[in-house]
């Protein structure tokens, strides 16, 4: 399989810098997710990469060669489009068969590749029905099936799971993981669902307005945000301001203790704080009081008016919450300018250094 | 169970009354479908009427007012007109001009219609309404001035002056309809192509072009039908030596009997015909009014 490697790469549309200066390394047999809302130039990325879109500046290399010239018809890259894009005048058979036959090869070859590949995708009772005819995951399948008949050395994958409902989407997801895992195929996947990446991806790159703000595993980013931005996209976190204390953090000149503090430093910072990381259980922090308790299914979000303003907790079904908990926080992540403060990690390079 | 009051009753609609069957022939109703009958009878009669006159004349051999019905049928008109050496020579040029200005007019055009569609250049918009210009303006006023322009390339009176004149109502046919034809070809479709390995004109060939066929047989179709139709120009241009069918019944009406015209009218008629019936279910299917929609 194959090594995938941006080195600052951007593009312009529109007069708009939509990706900005990006540098990304996926390591062979990898699934790299690029999550971020939309307009943050993640499928443009995508688009870059398979060919359809030149970069107006970097490189793209794949396995250390630069293809950045190359048209997407001469890339190794087979991409899964967000609509599927599949032939509706081509049944399932020829959707698949179509790049087999471009490349000359015999006949019986083409047929048996395809049905291995449709055996892989569970597929193999359509190979005579005509894609319009299936349903959104089946069409889903094909168009993984002819993207991986190719055997290509990178597989790109556009949101593939937005136009299913929500029960097939997770179904879909671990299929996926589960042939890219079988093939080892390195592959790149595109969305905006952040449930998604973390679900599947080896490691995830957040994007933001064309930039790359943290590229790490899924817990990584989900337990050490680098940016405010990524802190609020992925999960839910409570968001204040206000300066470190001796026993937790001040905010709108109420004290609340915290267990635990990425950082200490002087003045003003952002203080992000999880909604887990909440205690509601009465540890002698200031008195909130509770405005709506959501049910979320296996566990419920308490909303509450504090003295600092709006905070939000997540408690168990089990758990019977006063009317006006006493709060504290376990972890708060300090950010200043939008970058995360962290004591632990500073320590750590200025040893190394 | 208590006694049923009677003002309650009085609310309830008068079709789920118990006793009430269907709804009663009130003198509004019963005036207001004799309306309706009376105004499709004398639409039907005005439309179907002519139509069925010109289908007796074309099988009558005498028939005078004041008789409804011919008092001698006959075909003797069907042989005049298709054995006549004029006449059925204009037949035979219709069939050789409306192919021919069919085919170039797709060469020309069907390019023009794919960057029309994929393509985003200065003008675009400007160029696809001028090709409308043509039908901005009275025909006849354009072909007068056409006229003067062969004239002096010495193109009047000649086969190719005839297939310019009537390439100037097959353009917009063919430019507009195939033009909405490609676009409606979802991009994505060709970038798969593109990405499991076809060029640009393999992409083109085996996923474009069948996609948009069938707005493109649309296209053809009322392309060859509108080069069969057109009289004017041709009139102006192609006598005396290419007379089409629809010039040559400008001479008919006026030199012959009703009945040689009838039976020329259904001549004419009958490729009409035939094509649209083909075309029916894609001008229903909207391929038709997608087509002169500016994208």
């Amino acid at each position: 399989m194959a090594t995938l490697e941006l080195k600052g790469i951007s593009k312009d549309l529109g007069g708009k810098r939509v990706v900005d200066d990006l540098n990304l390394h996926v390591r062979s047999g990898e699934l790299v997710c690029l999550l971020g809302a939309s307009g943050c130039g993640k499928t443009t990325t995508l688009r870059m990469i398979g060919g359809f879109t030149t970069p107006d500046a970097g490189s793209i290399l794949l396995d250390d060669v630069e293809i950045n010239t190359l048209p997407p018809e001469r890339r190794p890259t087979a991409m899964v489009f967000q609509q599927y894009a599949l032939w509706p005048h081509m049944t399932v058979f020829q959707n698949i068969a179509f790049g087999l036959q471009l490349r000359k090869l015999p006949q019986a070859e083409v047929r048996e590749r395809v049905e291995r590949i449709l055996a892989l995708v569970q597929l193999g009772d359509y190979a005579r029905a005509y894609t319009p005819q299936l349903s959104g995951g089946q069409q889903q399948r094909v168009a993984l099936a002819r993207a991986l008949v190719l055997e290509p050395k990178l597989l790109l994958l556009d949101e593939p799971l937005s136009n299913l409902d929500a029960k097939l989407r997770i179904q879909v997801r671990e299929d996926i993981r589960e042939i890219q895992r079988r093939v080892g195929i390195t592959t790149v996947f595109v969305t905006h669902d952040q449930d998604e990446a973390s679900a599947i991806a080896d490691r995830v790159g957040v994007m933001k307005d064309g930039r790359l703000e943290q590229f790490d595993t899924p817990a990584k980013i989900y337990r050490e945000p680098a940016t405010l931005s990524v802190a609020s996209f992925v999960g839910a976190m409570n968001l204040l301001r206000g300066r470190v204390s001796e026993r937790g953090v001040i905010v709108d000149g109420v004290e609340v203790p915290c267990a635990q503090v990425s950082a200490r430093p002087e003045g003003e910072v952002d203080i992000a704080v999880r909604l887990e990381d909440v205690d509601l259980s009465g540890a002698g922090g200031p008195h909130a009081q509770v405005t709506q308790a959501v049910p979320r299914g296996h566990f419920q979000e308490i909303h509450m008016r504090a003295p600092w303003g709006e905070i939000r907790a997540f408690a168990g079904n089990d758990v019977v919450i006063s009317p006006e908990p006493s709060i504290a926080f376990r972890r708060a992540l300090l950010y200043r300018d939008g970058h995360l403060l962290d004591d632990a990690r500073d320590r750590l390079s200025a040893n190394l250094a | 169970m208590s006694t049923i009051d009677v003002t309650e009753q009085t609310r309830v609609p008068a079709e789920l009354r118990p006793g009430a069957a269907r709804e009663k022939w009130t003198a509004s109703r019963v005036a207001r479908l004799a309306g309706m009958t009376v105004m499709l009878l004398a639409l039907g009669i005005f439309i179907v009427g002519p139509l069925v006159t010109l289908f007796l004349y074309a099988f009558s051999g005498k028939w005078f007012f004041p008789a409804l019905l011919p008092e001698v049928w006959s075909l003797s008109w069907w042989h005049e007109i298709l054995l006549n050496g004029e006449i059925g020579h204009s037949i035979v040029l219709s069939f050789i001009f409306a192919p021919v200005v069919t085919v170039i007019s797709a060469i020309i055009c069907l390019p023009a219609a794919y960057a029309f569609a994929r393509y985003e250049f200065p003008g675009r918009r400007a160029f696809l309404i001028s090709l409308f210009a043509t039908n901005a303006f009275p025909k006849m006023g354009l072909y007068i001035t056409m006229a003067g322009l062969l004239y002096a390339f010495g193109l009047m009176d000649t086969f190719w002056g005839v297939v310019l004149v009537q390439l100037l109502n097959t353009i917009v046919i063919m430019t507009w309809i195939p033009t909405a034809a490609f676009a409606s070809v979802p991009r994505q479709l060709e970038d798969a192509a593109r990405d499991v390995g076809a060029g640009p004109w393999m992409t083109f060939w085996r996923v474009t072009f069948p996609l948009a066929l069938p707005g493109i047989l649309v296209a053809l179709i009322l392309a060859f039908l509108a080069s069969l139709d057109e009289a004017q120009g041709t009139f102006l241009v192609g006598t005396p030596n290419y007379v089409t069918m629809p010039v040559q019944m400008y001479t008919l009406v006026t030199n012959y009997p009703q009945q040689a015209a009838a039976v020329f009218s259904i001549v004419l008629s009958i490729p009409s015909f035939v094509l649209l019936l083909l075309v029916r279910r894609y001008i229903l299917g909207g391929s038709l009014a997608a087509g002169f929609r500016l994208h």
